[in-house]
């Protein structure tokens, strides 16, 4: 879906984000959130912690299942790296 | 206490409506530097964090000639009116609103709820890089008396001359993980710094990612002996998302007297002989 918009920034190409989507899951043993929408042809994912909520991973695709896929690959990659010490 | 100081945020609607007029410049600032690659508010420039707001050879906020560089490309000049944004709930739009603030910009302003309730609610994105005329900007000089330097903090600690204020996840502030999971460990020790107080940032912010009212913020940090009487230290584990409990209690709850210690545990944390409480 576009609109042009004029403004200062003349024809400048405006687009909605389509097909939005967030939801948590939990990958390599701790709670994330996936946020994944397309943005013209492409598709956006991407992966936060739930505490204390930082993106670490993201990945784009033509479709929804390739950039989520992408983007959960990367992301348990990097969560099977962080270390838990006894307290 | 001085009452809530709404001068200081701005909704999503406010900046549909507003964020290409003469005298407005939104600005995104977010954790993963490639976000506003992947669309942003139309009219916005993009900061990135990581070579943009800091100085890139020692340790430090950027330096007042990189800021006034930055600004000038921007087009901003000092009358602007600064709407900044970003992911996570706003955690880098805060730690620029705070140098921002320490450089003495006027009219700097938080669009409540940050990327993801832009996104959420569906508005229009760009991935266009606005062309802007470049402006001549002049900083304040820096005040420090909004940030806390290591002796400070020290003190602090150790004469209970203010109340340190660890807004990191409990798993960080206990010493169980390092870092944010998925996130590289920055430390050679785990927990936190001797009579810190556990509030983490994420209770400033309701689901949408909008910062929760002012009387819910006073009732939170009351109960935990945060009345704004004494003066307050925040810290996490580079000053990002301390920067944003800085901003709710300097801007939002009104405190006098508040700092945000960008060294953070990332400093405190690799100290020879530093005292480590878990």
């Amino acid at each position: 879906m576009f609109s042009a918009c004029c403004s200062v920034f003349a024809f400048v190409m405006h687009m909605k984000p389509e097909d939005y989507s967030r939801r948590q899951q939990e990958l390599a043993g701790w709670q994330v959130t996936v946020e994944t929408y397309k943005l013209g042809n492409v598709y956006h994912c991407t992966i936060a912690n739930v505490d204390p909520g930082a993106r670490f991973a993201r990945a784009d695709g033509s479709t929804r299942d390739e950039a989520e896929s992408r983007a959960i690959e990367k992301a348990t990659r990097y969560l099977q790296q962080t270390r838990k010490f006894p307290v | 206490m001085a009452a809530t100081l709404p001068n200081v945020l701005v909704t999503t609607d406010w900046v549909a409506q507003h964020a290409t007029d003469a005298g407005v410049r939104v600005v995104e600032v977010d954790v993963d530097t490639t976000a506003y690659e992947q669309g942003h508010v139309p009219g916005a420039v993009g900061w990135n964090w990581t070579t943009q707001l800091c100085d890139t050879l020692v340790r430090d906020i950027v330096p007042v000639n990189k800021l006034e560089e930055l600004l000038g490309a921007s087009g901003i000049d000092n009358k602007s009116a600064i709407v900044l944004y970003g992911d996570n709930n706003n955690w880098f739009a805060a730690w620029a609103f705070w140098q921002l603030k320490i450089y003495g910009h006027e009219d700097v302003r938080i669009m409540d709820g940050g990327r993801k309730k832009w996104l959420a609610e569906g508005r229009d994105l760009s991935t266009e890089t606005p062309k802007l005329a470049k402006t001549t900007y002049q900083a304040k000089t820096a005040d420090t008396s909004l940030r806390a330097f290591l002796p400070e903090v020290q003190s602090a600690s150790a004469g209970k001359k203010a109340a340190l204020v660890d807004v990191r996840s409990p798993q960080e502030f206990t010493g169980e993980i390092l870092a944010p999971p998925g996130l590289p460990e920055t430390c050679q020790r785990g927990g936190h710094i001797p009579g810190a107080k556990s509030i983490p940032w994420g209770k400033n912010c309701n689901e949408d990612g909008t910062f929760k009212s002012f009387d819910d913020l006073k009732a939170m940090y009351a109960a935990q002996g945060i009345t704004g009487e004494a003066p307050v230290i925040a810290y996490c584990r580079i000053g990002e998302r301390s920067s944003l409990t800085w901003f709710v209690m300097k801007h939002l709850l009104g405190f006098e007297n508040v700092k945000n210690y960008d060294g953070s545990w990332t400093e405190w944390g690799n100290l020879v002989g530093a005292p480590v409480e878990k």
